[in-house]
């Protein structure tokens, strides 16, 4: 039985490490299904980050922490829909430009307020979000075989945000299917034009598109800083924004897709964590360097052999002029 | 007297330097199915936007059903009872045709009731006008007869009292503008106006009670369709007396310069495209393709120019065999065999270039335009000038993007840069497509003195009535067949539709 309590930590770490790349992979379909690429998300998600971990040591408040972190990540999304809808500029020299500017903001500020070396000090108690216990989990474990264990060790025990990031991906399939609202987003996607000589506002549904994009930025941030670890640490992001962004294409900018490519890379994240040190059969131990870049080197194979027939919103990327 | 549906006055529209509508009035009667006529960039298209709220006028008065409106937005325009049917079609190709038609009509912020309003009014107006649709179809699989017709359904949903039609029939094959016509019809009967924008004079005369005529931003005529005629409205388009007819002499036709003999040609799935196909082109002459479009025509333009390689059949030039090297686009053209492609924007031009670049694509390597390595800017655009005066392209800017020219001066851009290369054959597809009266008629001049020159010119054409007016000789076409041919001056057009449909007179 040894073996599914292994599968079962497995499963709980491979959730814990997807929950970044789930809220920028959502993030990142709001925002590309209104016609707006953005190569922004890792820059956006290190500022919630950074924010958060600000302002939770300061308040002791994990939620003020979120709060903190949704408001910055969102003033950088306004920032790049200012350039990339209202003056039109290239959408992926803006991204870069945020990813840019959040990288050397966030360590400069740390280091000149707290001197750690562009960390921020660690958070305690109520500045963190606390696991969630979801009801019955102890009987569950007791009394039912496998699931069980799978419901406590697997879904149950969390910090809010976990929760916060799988009620997004409903969210989102919701609103996108049957709402007004994702009418006409996903119109604005495919050909402005239409949205526009319908008399919708094209502007204010890619803006709107872009504040949701900071919103979720803003709740995989805050997740990195102040659930998952007790503070912000330079480039704690680590490239999670860009493979979100390999997600939502591998997903087909479809919600439900999305996150099975988010649980996907956190499975593979997680299985290198555990394979780290163990000695396996017929080939022995195996450098720790190769083990940690097993996920990237998936990514590049999954994408590689499955990208072909991935077709993007037709409009993405291009911003809106009206034709004489 | 009802009162006006639309009354325009005093219209002003510029756009930079360039004023697209001067002081234009325009007045519509309630009921009527009105055209409006005029040449590419005569400004149509610009006030139509104007009255959709797609672009704010400058200066003058818009009113609707005799009440001042001020129309900002299509939102307001919508508002106003005006709907519109784009020439480029406003829809979103991967969402159903339901979703389409309540796109900013949703009702709810919940699409459900929407949803369940549109299929009930859609069974409705199937009813009513016979416009059927599966309102599940995803737009981007349907035809473009039926993607026009989403549109149209788009715009009675809203409940359109005013419906203004670019350019409808552009995209449709005769029976399916056969169709629209008799919709447009039924949509007057019901009580509706009707704002028809186009340049095919047969249209006007066939469907409308009126017409206007804009030339230049201006309107120059406003006439009643029943006491007009098509040369009357050719003229006030143009601003002069236009030549329906091509006036030519006799020919005097001189030795086979290009021969084709026995070309076959194969698609991937095994289908013959050309069959056993012989032709000979002699020097003088204009030999033209009839055809139905799809029957062979273009894959013959483009086995003879090096595009597509035939599977058999031998191709003579000047008498001598060309063999596989030689069947290269651009040793072809240093042998003297042009081509001006059917497709100008996907195979004659690259849209994105400037004029002046476009000039000279394909004869880049040539010395006069640069040397080694390097292209020489001012020659090419001196070039260019010249060129473009010589071809009356308009505006005659060589820096201009190619894709800002209209139709018609982006044919006399590929036109000059094939003829300027003194050919001794010249193959010319849909030379007039998409282009107005007047660039129609210089193109047909050109040609014609082209063949006086001694030139040996093919010419495939959709325009029965083109090939019939330009032509020496006609091969007509049929299945990847040539299935008969007809000295031009004793051809009829029935006898050449038989042709066409590959009736074969003697077998009957």
């Amino acid at each position: 039985m040894e073996w599914i309590a292994t599968i079962a930590v497995i499963l709980d770490s491979a959730i814990r490490l997807s929950i970044p790349l789930l809220c920028a992979a959502m993030a990142g379909l709001w925002s590309e299904r209104a016609g707006v690429v953005d190569i922004g998300l890792e820059g956006k998600m290190l500022i919630a980050a950074f924010a958060s971990a600000v302002a939770a040591f300061a308040t002791g408040s994990a939620w003020a922490g979120l709060g903190a972190g949704i408001l910055a990540s969102v003033l950088l999304s306004l920032v790049h829909g200012f350039a990339a809808i209202t003056w039109r500029g290239n959408q992926i020299v803006s991204g870069v430009a945020i990813n840019m500017l959040a990288a050397g903001l966030t360590v400069v500020l740390g280091n000149a307020w707290y001197a750690q070396g562009g960390r921020t000090p660690t958070l305690e108690g109520g500045a963190r979000f606390g696991d969630l216990t979801l009801p019955f989990a102890a009987a569950m474990r007791e009394h039912v075989p496998v699931l069980g264990l799978f419901y406590d060790e697997v879904i149950s025990g969390h910090g809010a945000p976990v929760y916060l990031a799988f009620a997004s991906v409903l969210l989102t399939a919701f609103v996108l299917k049957r709402t007004r609202f994702g009418l006409r987003l996903r119109a604005v996607g495919e050909n402005p034009a239409a949205v526009d000589t319908a008399g919708i506002s094209v502007t204010g549904l890619r803006y709107g598109a872009v504040i949701i994009c900071g919103v979720l930025c803003g709740l995989g941030g805050t997740y990195l800083a102040v659930s998952q670890s007790a503070g912000f640490l330079p480039h704690m992001t680590a490239g999670k924004g860009f493979i979100a962004l390999a997600a939502v294409i591998f997903a087909n900018w479809r919600p439900w897709p999305a996150l099975g490519a988010c649980l996907l890379f956190g499975l593979l994240d997680a299985i290198a964590i555990r394979l780290q040190g163990v000695a396996l059969p017929g080939i022995g131990q195996v450098p720790v360097q190769a083990i940690q870049a097993l996920p990237y080197v998936m990514t590049v194979i999954l994408l590689a052999g499955f990208i072909g027939k991935s077709t993007p919103p037709k409009a993405s990327g291009v911003p809106y002029v009206k034709e004489r | 007297m009802p009162p006006l549906a639309i009354a325009l006055s005093g219209i002003s529209k510029h756009f930079g330097p360039v004023a697209a509508n001067k002081d234009v009035s325009l007045s519509i009667a309630a009921g009527s199915i009105h055209g409006i006529v005029g040449e590419n960039g005569a400004g149509k298209s610009t006030l139509m936007s104007i009255l959709y709220g797609f672009y704010e006028a400058d200066a003058g008065e818009i009113r609707i059903a005799g009440e001042a409106r001020q129309i900002r937005s299509p939102a307001d325009a919508i508002a106003a009872g005006i709907g519109m049917v784009h020439q480029h079609f406003m829809l979103v190709e991967t969402l159903s045709v339901v979703e389409n038609i309540i796109l900013g009509a949703e009702g709810a912020a919940w699409l459900k009731n929407g949803v369940g309003k549109a299929r009930a009014e859609l069974a409705r107006l199937a009813q009513d006008y016979g416009l059927v649709i599966d309102p599940d179809a995803i737009v981007g699989d349907l035809s473009v007869g039926l993607q026009q017709r989403v549109e149209i359904l788009k715009a009675l949903y809203r409940g359109a009292d005013i419906l203004i039609l670019d350019e409808p029939t552009a995209v449709l094959t005769p029976p399916e503008a056969d169709q629209l016509f008799a919709l447009l019809r039924a949509l007057k009967a019901q009580g509706k106006t009707v704002v028809l924008i186009t340049h095919k004079l047969r249209e006007i005369m066939d469907v409308t009670d009126a017409v206007s005529v804009m030339r230049r931003g201006e309107m120059v005529a406003h006439l009643t369709t029943a006491e007009t005629s098509p040369p009357e409205l050719a003229e006030a388009m143009v601003g002069r007396r236009v030549l329906l007819r091509v006036e030519k002499e006799a020919r005097r036709r001189g030795k086979p310069v290009l021969e084709a003999v026995g070309l076959g040609v194969r698609d991937a799935r095994g289908v013959e495209l050309l069959q056993d196909l012989s032709l000979t082109l002699h020097a003088g002459e204009i030999v033209g393709i009839a055809g139905v479009a799809g029957n062979g025509q273009s894959e013959l333009l483009e086995v003879l120019a090096g595009l597509l390689r035939s599977s058999r059949g031998v191709i003579r030039l000047g008498g001598r065999i060309l063999n596989n090297a030689d069947r290269s686009p651009a040793k072809l053209r240093k042998l003297g065999l042009m081509h001006i492609p059917e497709d100008r924007q996907r195979t004659g031009l690259v849209t994105a270039f400037s004029a002046a670049e476009n000039a000279i694509l394909g004869y880049q390597e040539d010395t006069a335009f640069g040397t080694g390595l390097f292209m020489s800017p001012s020659r090419i655009e001196a070039h260019a000038r010249t060129t473009f005066n010589a071809y009356d392209v308009r505006p005659p800017d060589p820096g201009l993007k190619t894709a800002k020219f209209s139709g018609g001066n982006q044919q006399k851009i590929v036109l000059a840069r094939e003829i300027e290369r003194h050919p001794k054959v010249l193959l010319v597809g849909q030379p007039t497509r998409g282009v107005d009266i007047g660039a129609i008629e210089f193109i047909h001049r050109r040609l014609i003195a082209l063949r006086d020159a001694g030139v040996a010119i093919l010419l495939v054409s959709v325009e029965l009535e083109e090939v019939m007016a330009l032509s020496d000789r006609i091969l007509a076409m049929c299945g990847g067949r040539i299935t008969g041919e007809r000295a031009a001056a004793t051809a009829d057009e029935r006898d050449l539709g038989l042709l066409m449909a590959g009736v074969n007179e003697r077998a009957a």
